[in-house]
């Protein structure tokens, strides 16, 4: 099929287009010089906003947590249902969407492709089968690797090559993206639940610490030279004065970096800027995260702001998931997986009122508005944990436009509100800005080379928004800009038309992207590691890996590693 | 000879993956790793009640037909019903459960699976208070304490304590088989042990886990790992436990309260609860409070009896009370080898894990409204698919009668109670032995169930005749596509 987006304000950073008016060409799936106008579909652009579709860089859309929270919050989908029509499947929200709806629902804010960040590598079967549930966008997901016993031990031995064969091995088997790491150290403390204080406290019976799991994951990214960075969910994530930590894991790998290039990229950071002793004298750390980071290059964030709402946590930080527990009274779930991590969920409600809650929203907030390029942070609520992926054209708002941002502080806690530096910030981000901010510079730190832009060869996933940036002033205007980024006039993914006017008009499946990790030996599959396998998982390894069945649409991208 | 390595058993929630069946001619001759349970299932599953030939009641008797007519039959009874029923699905794939679920939908009927009728407490409580737990493996490499309540495990999961619990060897954690054995034989007569140990162990050959490659440092030595066993009867479970509590019938969450308030040290003033010595239970209460990490296993013998629901909340909440002081879990022990499956697919789909009613066109969920045991004894359906499952045994007599009163179809490889009343019955395959799919064991730790014989000849596993019927229903309702 060929499309011809005709007319359109095109915003493209990648290939520096700034809101010039042009055409985009579709064939086959992919953007194209030109195609012939008389046979193609032509979508009248005129007077709206053409850009690359959505990426999301992290939100929690499927697996064994995500599912989890689903079935603790009946209560949360009995108040958000989406019947079904004669072309989509039915389903519920609000903070923890059933698949389908999950699917259908980012597609109509125009985004097209999504990362789940945390993935159990036991479990990666129903991670896979989620996502393939999950219709429309392309995702990838990141296997949890920071307290895996195999790492760990190699580590913490020195073997790094060898931790990087198995790295190699389990995100090729488990059809993973990236290395993740959460509250490294601290969830196989958990095990005992223990947690870990600092970068430098030594694990329980591993000796190694959260410093050197780090360091180490970052070489092994780096000798199989991974398209991401490794994806980090700091220690301390959620404690008073934990920005020092935040500090200092973006420091322990500054010297691993070569040519300018991002070696981190610390995720919802939102959650471990805080500074002061305890709740009471809580507040931001966002100035100083933001000056650590406008001097350097070798890392990427994400906001992981927080929405005023009620919503769902859910982490693999099981200590964090207690301590949150323990504050909130709220019911409580925790799920650790042997040998790898753990998990917890807790509902919450993001209270305008609420001291701590006022700060929080105002942290993510001050990171993007501070931090001064725009390829270095990325907008996420951390979906659910700070808020539901659906909020993202009400942060858009607040990036644009100061008034938008004093509308809501005048309501939020006046304690809050008077410590914060955000009253005083006047930056307001364009819209060339807000298209790196929600996918071009999220594309670009996933190193998803046919994502986030519109040259030739690139995927054919758009996002059409019904608004005129010559005739809108988003400063003033920013409930409009805020309705137009809610309901996408047409999205486009793989070159077809799945959404128009802010509703779904075609079911397609999406693909799930994964590695496929060249290393010159890999490592053997002896009687000796099927032995300790056996040991170490109550599962055989003939049953471990994912085969390819488990995804709807297959999308290996090759990596040869240099080992 | 041939041998199928790593196959997972598709009989309890245990979902061991270490089975090795043993082919000769392409049929199974022997089965290696695998319980009394397990073994019979791969080498009696092609017993004479299987049913080799779709089966329609016309004029009040069965009469064989081809798999399309019945198929086609099937359709019309669904998709002429205004409120229909589609029940089991804990006995097979999750693949099954998917497309079951696509079919519930566009029939606008009602789709719920057996916790509705074993765990459906579990899960209300769940949804009230959440729940702290882990995978089995955990259980192996760290717990020092195993609590089994309203279960026994020796006879309904016959394997689980040899490879997650007391008998297996784990990371933190020696196995403490051989010093029950010690203990049984003074307990019991020699030749009754030895029955009993062969049946579980001896089977296969006798396997003291080897030690961990990376011999662990001596401190990670813990204390021995200890077992209760909590039951209104003094099961095989029992008789190697180092704690066993006898609770008088119904009087679980008496117990369960008791044992709360123990742990956060407040005293009891009467003598005995639940027909047990509080001194006892002090003890008793000690251990969990002095464990690492312990685990709570129940079964069916606290969900279904007595406060059922109350019971599970309070268990719960014992398990987080337990967390001030220590690590503590508490798993289901789930029955059906992917009701925990059936759970999961159904809730990443609609959001709720059992009794989903489509007829308003979205998932509702209201367990003693939209349950399917509610709705026949209200009399309310108006026809119903019953897969792998025979609530005609196991029901109320009355939801009995409305499931027979009204159109019933069948899919079943056996002849079962349900079966005879219906009027459509589709026979099909064995999933995990003639057909492949996915299983999720009852730590919700997915894995696959293999293909190691052909089905009978035009035999169809339980995903692919659900499909057919909504790829029919769909004719019918003039809906085009897949
Ligand atoms: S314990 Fe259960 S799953 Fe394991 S072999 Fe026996 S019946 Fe099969
Ligand atoms: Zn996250």
């Amino acid at each position: 099929m060929e499309i011809l987006i005709k007319n359109g304000f095109v915003f493209d950073p990648i290939n520096h287009i700034n809101g010039e008016r042009m055409d985009i060409a579709i064939r086959n799936g992919k953007i194209v010089d030109s195609v012939d106008e008389s046979s193609a579909k032509v979508i009248n652009a005129s007077g709206m906003i053409v850009m690359p579709g959505g990426v999301d860089i992290h939100a929690h859309i499927a697996g064994s947590e995500v599912n989890a929270g689903r079935l603790l919050r009946p209560e949360d989908h009995a108040k958000d249902v989406e019947p079904k029509t004669p072309i989509t499947r039915s389903g519920v929200g609000y903070s923890i969407p059933s698949t389908f709806t999950t699917g259908y629902r980012y597609s109509r804010m125009g985004y097209t492709t999504v990362m789940n960040p945390s993935m159990p590598p036991l479990e990666a079967k129903h991670t896979h089968e989620e996502l393939s549930d999950t219709p429309i966008i392309d995702k990838a997901t990141f296997p949890l690797l920071g307290d895996w016993w195999f790492a760990l031990e190699y580590l913490s031995r020195g073997q790094i090559e060898e931790c990087a064969k198995h790295i190699a091995w389990m995100i090729t088997s488990t059809k993973g993206y990236a290395i993740k790491i959460v509250n490294p150290g601290g969830l196989e403390s958990w095990g005992f639940g223990k947690n870990v204080e600092s970068l430098d406290t030594e694990v329980p019976y591993f000796n190694i610490t959260p410093r050197e799991i780090i360091r180490g994951l970052c070489k092994v990214n780096k000798m199989l030279n991974l398209p991401h960075t490794i994806h980090v969910h700091t220690n301390n994530l959620g404690k008073p004065g934990n920005f020092a930590t935040c500090l200092e894991t973006m420091k322990c790998v500054e010297d691993l970096a070569v040519d300018e290039k991002p070696v981190i990229h610390i995720t919802h950071c939102q959650f471990c800027a805080f500074k002061g002793e305890d709740w009471r004298t809580m507040s931001s750390g966002a100035e100083e995260i933001a000056k650590y980071v406008n001097n350097r290059s070798h890392v990427t964030l994400d906001m992981g702001q927080v929405i005023f709402t009620d919503t769902t946590t859910m982490t693999a930080d099981g200590p964090f998931q207690y301590t949150l527990y323990e504050l909130s009274g709220n019911k409580w779930v925790n799920h650790d997986v042997e040998t790898e991590t753990s998990s917890g969920i807790v509902p919450f409600h993001y209270r305008r009122k609420s001291y701590v809650h006022a700060v929080q929203w105002t942290i993510g907030l001050e990171l993007a508005l501070l931090i001064k390029d725009t390829w270095k942070i990325y907008m996420t609520t951390d979906h659910p944990n700070g808020g539901p992926f659906t909020s993202y054209p009400r942060i858009i708002a607040w990036l644009m436009s100061s008034q938008a941002r004093k509308e809501t502080l005048k309501k939020v806690n006046p304690r809050a509100r008077s410590k914060s530096l955000l009253p005083t910030i006047d930056r307001e981000l364009d819209f060339y800005e807000i298209a790196i901010m929600t996918r071009v510079g999220q594309a670009k730190a996933l190193g998803l080379k046919e994502k986030g832009h519109l040259g030739v060869g690139a995927d054919a996933d758009v996002a059409i928004y019904k608004i005129n940036p010559e005739l809108t002033d988003p400063s003033k205007d920013y409930k409009l800009v805020r309705k137009a980024f809610e309901r996408a006039a047409y999205t486009i993914k793989s070159g077809e038309i799945v959404v128009k006017d802010g509703e779904v008009v075609k079911h397609v499946e999406g693909a799930t992207i994964w590695l496929k990790i060249k290393t010159s030996s890999p490592i053997e599959v002896s009687e000796d590691i099927k032995r300790r396998f056996r040991e170490y998982w109550t599962v055989e390894y003939e049953n471990y890996p994912v085969s390819e069945k488990y995804l709807a649409i297959s999308n290996p991208k090759e990596v040869e590693a240099s080992i | 000879m041939e041998i199928v390595k790593a196959v997972t058993c598709p009989v309890c929630g245990s979902l061991c993956d270490d089975i090795e069946v043993v082919m000769e001619n392409g049929k199974i001759v022997d089965v290696r790793n695998a319980c009394a349970a397990g073994a019979a299932k791969f080498l009696n599953y092609n017993c004479e009640h299987r049913i080799l030939k779709p089966l329609i009641r016309k004029n009040g008797e069965f009469v064989e037909v081809s798999l399309d007519e019945a198929i086609r039959k099937a359709a019309e009874i669904l998709a002429n019903a205004s409120y229909p029923i589609l029940y089991g699905w804990s006995s097979t794939s999750c693949e099954a459960v998917r497309v079951g679920l696509e079919l519930a939908e566009e029939i606008g009927g009602v789709i719920d699976n057996t916790s509705t009728v074993c765990h459906g407490p579990s899960i209300l409580s769940i949804q009230d208070v959440g729940i702290p737990s882990c995978t089995l493996g955990q259980i192996r490499h760290r717990a020092d304490l195993v609590v089994y309540w309203g279960s026994n495990p020796w006879s309904a999961h016959p394997r689980h304590i040899e490879r997650y619990t007391a008998f297996s060897e784990g990371r933190f954690q020696k196995s403490t088989w051989r010093r029950y054995l010690a203990k049984i034989r003074a307990l019991i007569a020699k030749k009754k042990l030895e029955r009993a140990f062969k049946r579980i162990f001896f089977k296969r050959e006798i396997s003291v886990p080897p030690h961990l490659r990376y011999e662990p440092p001596p401190f990670l030595e813990r204390k021995e790992r200890k077992l209760i066993v909590i039951d209104v009867r003094r099961t095989k479970s029992a008789e190697i436990a180092d704690y066993f509590i006898k609770v008088e019938p119904g009087k679980d969450y008496e117990l369960l309260q008791a044992l709360r308030m123990l742990i956060r040290d407040q005293e009891i003033e009467t003598d005995k609860v639940a027909g047990v010595p509080v001194e006892y239970l002090e003890e008793v209460a000690d251990v969990m409070v002095n464990c690492d990490f312990g685990i709570l296993f129940f079964g069916v013998g606290l969900t279904m009896s007595g406060a059922k629901m109350r019971n599970i909340d309070a268990a719960i909440c014992l398990t987080r009370d337990l967390n001030m002081r220590t690590k503590f879990v508490i798993m289901p022990m789930r029955g059906h080898f992917n009701v925990t499956g059936a759970n999961v697919v159904s809730t990443w789909q609609t959001g709720y894990p059992f009794a989903v009613d489509f007829s308003l066109g979205y998932p509702r969920y209201n367990p003693g409204e939209t349950s399917v045991v509610d709705i026949l004894l209200r009399g309310e359906s108006d026809a119903s698919l019953i897969i792998a499952s025979d609530p005609a045994s196991s029901f109320p007599k009355k939801a009995v009668e409305h499931l027979a009163k009204t159109p019933l179809i069948v899919i079943d490889p056996h002849m079962n109670v349900t079966a005879q009343i219906a009027d459509v019955v589709i026979p099909s395959a064995f999933v995990g032995i003639e057909a492949e799919g996915t299983a999720y064991r009852m730590d919700h730790v997915p894995l696959p169930l293999k293909k190691i014989v052909e089905p009978p000849e035009g035999i169809l596993p339980d995903e692919e005749i659900v499909r057919r019927i909504l790829v029919e229903v769909r004719r019918l309702k003039g809906i085009g596509g897949s």
